[in-house]
């Protein structure tokens, strides 16, 4: 899923400033999981923006919604009818689901409650970690599972560096180093002889270095 | 046991602590009341096991919320106390309602 970090309230509030009527959308995909901008976070965040613009004589409307999705047309298209009757977005989505919603309505300012920060997983309730980087070429088959890009602070392809101390990564104590966690992994699965192969130079422009990404399939397409 | 414990405290009925929700308080809060207190059973003594202690956490977090948003943490509390403490029921909520005292009426004016 991807994780996400709700912003400081003072951060948000510089952005909704000169504005009294604003649609508060929340979306019930992965920002929902992860604690960060699903229906509950919107009801805590307009309760906070009321409290806060209240408190300062400048009080302020808001309309809590909640999409299934924001970075698909067919639930954007849902807010079009009232959309119109509020002075500013405030989205809860991800980044895509904030930018999906500004060119789905473009004659409305759509700005971020949330900072977007990983694609990840949930550890315990209310724990979350990163897992992939989204790099555009998997390399999981070579290094038992873990992923060295998105697990070693250097995304070191043959690890570990020197760096590497009791199992814990220089920078910080509480940071597994990747490479100890794909050898201990390797060696459960008796793969040892995959950590002697050297993994070639990694070609980036599958990642973000090759600039935006776009996928198609044809045959889905009408 | 006829003991006095000040007007002013208006009392939510809920099961458990456990059952407080972070809306609520905030609820509260948006109505314009200047304080709130949870009061729960004992730590240890919850008979969901952990009710009063997620509401502990729930109502730290809360403060964190209300300083956030200009309101004062300290408006919020959580205590504990068993059923039979009647006694520390008037007391936390006298203590309570001097705290909140101090603190000055609540700077929102909604819903008032």
């Amino acid at each position: 899923m991807i994780v996400a970090n709700r912003k400081p309230l003072e951060e948000i509030l510089e952005m909704i400033r000169p504005y009294k009527k604003i649609l508060l959308l929340g979306c019930n995909e992965c920002v929902t999981v992860c604690a960060a901008g699903g229906q509950r976070e919107v009801g805590v965040l307009a309760s906070e923006l009321r409290l806060s613009r209240a408190k300062d004589g400048n009080e302020i409307e808001i309309r809590e919604h909640t999409l299934e999705r924001q970075c698909d047309h067919e639930y954007i298209d849902q807010i079009r009818p009232f959309v119109g009757d509020y002075e500013i977005v405030l989205s809860m989505a991800c980044g895509a689901g904030v930018q999906y919603v500004a060119e789905t309505c473009r004659s409305k300012l759509v700005v971020p409650a949330v900072d977007t920060t990983f694609l990840g997983v949930t550890m315990e309730q209310g724990v979350w970690s990163e897992r992939c980087q989204g790099c555009g070429n998997c390399i999981l088959d070579k290094t038992g599972g873990i992923c060295p890009i998105a697990r070693c602070a250097k995304s070191l392809l043959n690890g570990p560096c020197g760096g590497s101390s009791g199992g814990k990564c220089e920078i910080d104590k509480e940071v597994d180093c990747g490479w100890q966690l794909i050898i201990d992994r390797l060696q459960e699965l008796g793969q040892m002889d995959r950590y002697e192969e050297i993994i070639p130079v990694k070609d980036w422009t599958t990642a973000r270095d090759g600039g935006p990404r776009k996928r198609m399939r044809e045959d889905l397409r009408l | 046991m006829r003991l006095n414990y000040p007007s002013n405290v208006k009392i939510v009925k809920i099961p458990c602590t456990g059952r407080v929700d972070i809306m609520m308080i905030l609820r509260a809060f948006e109505s314009g009341v200047d304080g709130v207190f949870v009061a729960g059973c004992l730590e240890g003594e919850c008979h969901f096991l952990k009710g009063n202690l997620r509401a502990k956490k729930r109502v730290q977090y809360v403060k964190g919320l209300l300083d956030e948003s200009g309101i004062d943490g300290a408006r919020v509390e959580m205590y504990n106390l068993s059923a039979a403490q009647g006694q520390r029921f008037a007391a936390v909520a006298r203590e309570m309602t001097e705290k909140v005292r101090l603190l000055g009426p609540s700077p929102v004016k909604i819903g008032r």
